[in-house]
């Protein structure tokens, strides 16, 4: 018989604990994807962060370390430092990085720190039940902004990729969708390219990859993809932002 | 051996150097900015990495990564900073990663000033940040002794897995000092297999203080606290000078120590039996220097550059068997031999009187 189709070596043989519908379990596949096919798995140290997916040390065969709230990228630094031939990336949601955690994403990315984000926006903060995040949609509703998020009150939703293009430190910076098969494909390739960029030591890179939360969004799987594509995407245009081999 | 003068804060940032630090994450902060300013220059030559962080709280971060990826690794600060410290500290505990942590303490609360004082004694022995765990704490008194007690901080970081602080206050940061680097030997200390460097040929490596499952947590946490428990067996460090006849004892650490070694040498000079016990650890606390005299203790004064923090380990330490008296300044302004020698003398006039 012909094998088409296994685990990538660099996922664990776990249950999952995300909700159906989750975008994180399809980011973890294709991180894994690629750190099998760019035979890293082995010198790559990741770092897991606070949010939903904080048990990623569960799910990637890899070396790991779990950080504090938001610290992702300071500890990444610290690791990286340390072992510059290694490979190093975090893992983020968008209260992880774009709230509690700015500073330490935005210097990491100044410093041209070269390690590797993947960047998971779902606009809402999931883990602790669905409040209102800095990506959080004008209004949108979430248990913290009940009538829908209001910029007058709770301002606007933060556009990291654009954000961190103003720094000359970031090398590669792409945001992707994981809403269907060609978009799925596509945030893989950003993936690659970002790693590929550390593996050729460009500097600092992040993959912002817009993601569905259908529990704490209170829709389908299926509607919460539509949410993605047809509403998400308005607010964070998907495409690269920074490529060191373009010139951008 | 080659004697050199060095200020406090250079000189131990020297020490951390021989003494194998690989890397320093660190924000600037008065005063201690010599130790920073003094690595940015000589690790990049000496092949260790510098890096000056956005913050405290990213500073402590890099340091969790760096000591979770094996390294031997330090950061410095002082008060303010420390408190910003906390929260990676809680969490290099929860995961057990050694590193050394230097606290040049100044005045508080608050933004306070940058005059020395001994304030942040509670947070440094009580833990600081949340959950139940211990930090090793070494308190030096001289110039010297803060360059000997580098080598012991990383060495004790490694040995337990566990972060290390060392104490001392803004003039033991600033003063200069003759210093010798002595040859140390090196201690055997248990690999690193632990560490973050790549998985090849073994299995994963994860560096966590996460807990779900409650039954889980909880045997981490007694596993830390016998962890604790050894330390404190083993570990406690203190100096007793003039203790042998003496009925009353001073009790100071650090540059306190300094100062009311001074006025227990004028009230021998009166005739008075005074002795120092100086603590060396401030966690674990050297409860069994109190057992030696504590047969023939009259009564204890504890002199601190606080409103009174040590006391209280002082006071369980006695634990009511002798008065127990406090002299404090709360940080910023010093207090002079003559002032400690005061309270010296009121300590021989109250001999009955239970303690504060
Ligand atoms: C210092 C600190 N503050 C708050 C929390 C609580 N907390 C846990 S997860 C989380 C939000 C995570 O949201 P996000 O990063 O968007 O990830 P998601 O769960 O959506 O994947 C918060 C606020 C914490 N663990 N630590
Ligand atoms: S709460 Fe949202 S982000 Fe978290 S696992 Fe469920 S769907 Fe995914």
């Amino acid at each position: 018989m012909k094998l088409v189709f296994e685990r990538p070596k660099s996922l664990q043989e776990t249950k999952t604990h995300y909700c159906p519908g989750c975008g994180h379990g399809v980011i973890h596949r294709l991180v894994a994807e690629v750190m099998d096919e760019l035979n890293i798995r082995e010198k790559t140290i990741g770092v897991a962060p606070v949010g939903c997916s904080v048990l990623a040390y569960n799910y990637f065969n890899c070396d790991m370390q779990q950080a504090a709230h938001g610290r992702a990228p300071a500890v990444a630094t610290g690791i990286k430092r340390v072992l510059p031939e290694n490979i190093v990336f975090a893992y983020q949601g968008d209260g992880d990085l774009a709230a509690i955690g700015t500073a330490e994403i935005i210097h990491a990315a100044a410093r041209g720190e070269n390690i590797t984000v993947i960047f998971v926006n779902n606009a809402i903060y999931g883990m602790t039940g669905g409040q209102m995040a800095p990506t959080t949609l004008l209004g949108q509703k979430t248990e913290t902004s009940p009538y829908g998020r209001n910029a007058q009150s709770a301002g606007y939703p933060i556009r990291v990729c654009e954000m961190l293009s103003t720094l000359d430190g970031a090398s590669y910076l792409a945001r992707a969708q994981v809403t269907d098969v060609k978009n799925i494909l596509r945030a893989k390739s950003y993936i690659k390219k970002a790693f590929e960029t550390q593996i050729n030591k460009k500097g600092f890179s992040l993959v912002e990859i817009l993601s569905p939360c259908p529990t704490n969004w209170g829709m389908s799987p299926s509607n919460a993809i539509f949410w993605v594509k047809n509403e998400m995407t308005k607010v964070f245009p998907p495409g690269i932002y920074k490529d060191w081999e373009e010139g951008r | 051996m080659e004697k050199i003068l060095m200020k406090g804060n250079e000189a131990l940032a020297e020490a951390a150097i021989r003494a194998g630090c690989q890397c320093f994450f660190g924000y600037p902060i008065t005063p201690q900015s010599e130790l920073p300013a003094y690595l940015a220059r000589e690790m990049p030559k000496r092949g260790g990495v510098f890096l000056q962080a956005e913050s405290e709280v990213a500073a402590i971060n890099m340091v969790y990564g760096a000591a979770g990826a094996g390294a031997r690794v330090m950061t410095s600060s002082s008060s303010p900073g420390i408190s910003l410290k906390q929260e990676g500290i809680s969490y290099l505990c929860g995961a057990e990663l050694p590193c050394v942590i230097v606290n040049i303490m100044r005045g508080g609360p608050g933004l306070g000033d940058i005059q020395p004082a001994q304030s942040d004694y509670y947070q440094a022995t009580r833990g600081g940040g949340h959950g139940d765990y211990r930090t090793i704490v070494l308190a030096p008194s001289s110039v010297q002794e803060l360059v000997d007690l580098v080598y012991d901080a990383f060495d004790l970081a490694d040995l337990y897995r566990n972060p290390v602080m060392i104490l001392g206050d803004g003039i033991l940061g600033q003063m200069m000092e003759p210093v010798v680097f002595k040859e140390r030997p090196k201690r055997e200390l248990p690999p690193k297999d632990w560490a973050t460097t790549g998985m090849k040929n073994r299995k994963q490596n994860v560096i966590n203080s996460l807990y779900l499952d409650p039954v889980k947590l909880e045997e981490h946490n007694w596993k830390l606290y016998r962890k604790y428990k050894e330390i404190e067996e083993k570990e406690v460090r203190y100096e007793m000078i003039n203790c042998d006849d003496a009925d009353y004892f001073v009790v100071a650490y650090g540059i306190a120590a300094r100062i009311a070694l001074s006025a227990i040498e004028m009230a021998r000079e009166r005739g008075i039996k005074v002795g120092l016990i100086r603590p060396i650890t401030l966690w674990p606390y050297p409860a069994k220097a109190f057992e030696e005299v504590i047969s023939r203790a009259k009564a204890f004064l504890t002199v601190e550059l606080s409103l009174g923090q040590m006391v209280d380990d002082v006071k369980l330490s006695v634990n009511g068997r002798a008065p127990v008296y406090f002299y404090g300044r709360p940080g910023g302004m010093v207090f002079t031999a003559e002032e400690i020698l005061k309270e010296i003398e009121k300590m021989r006039g109250w001999p009955d009187e239970t303690g504060i």
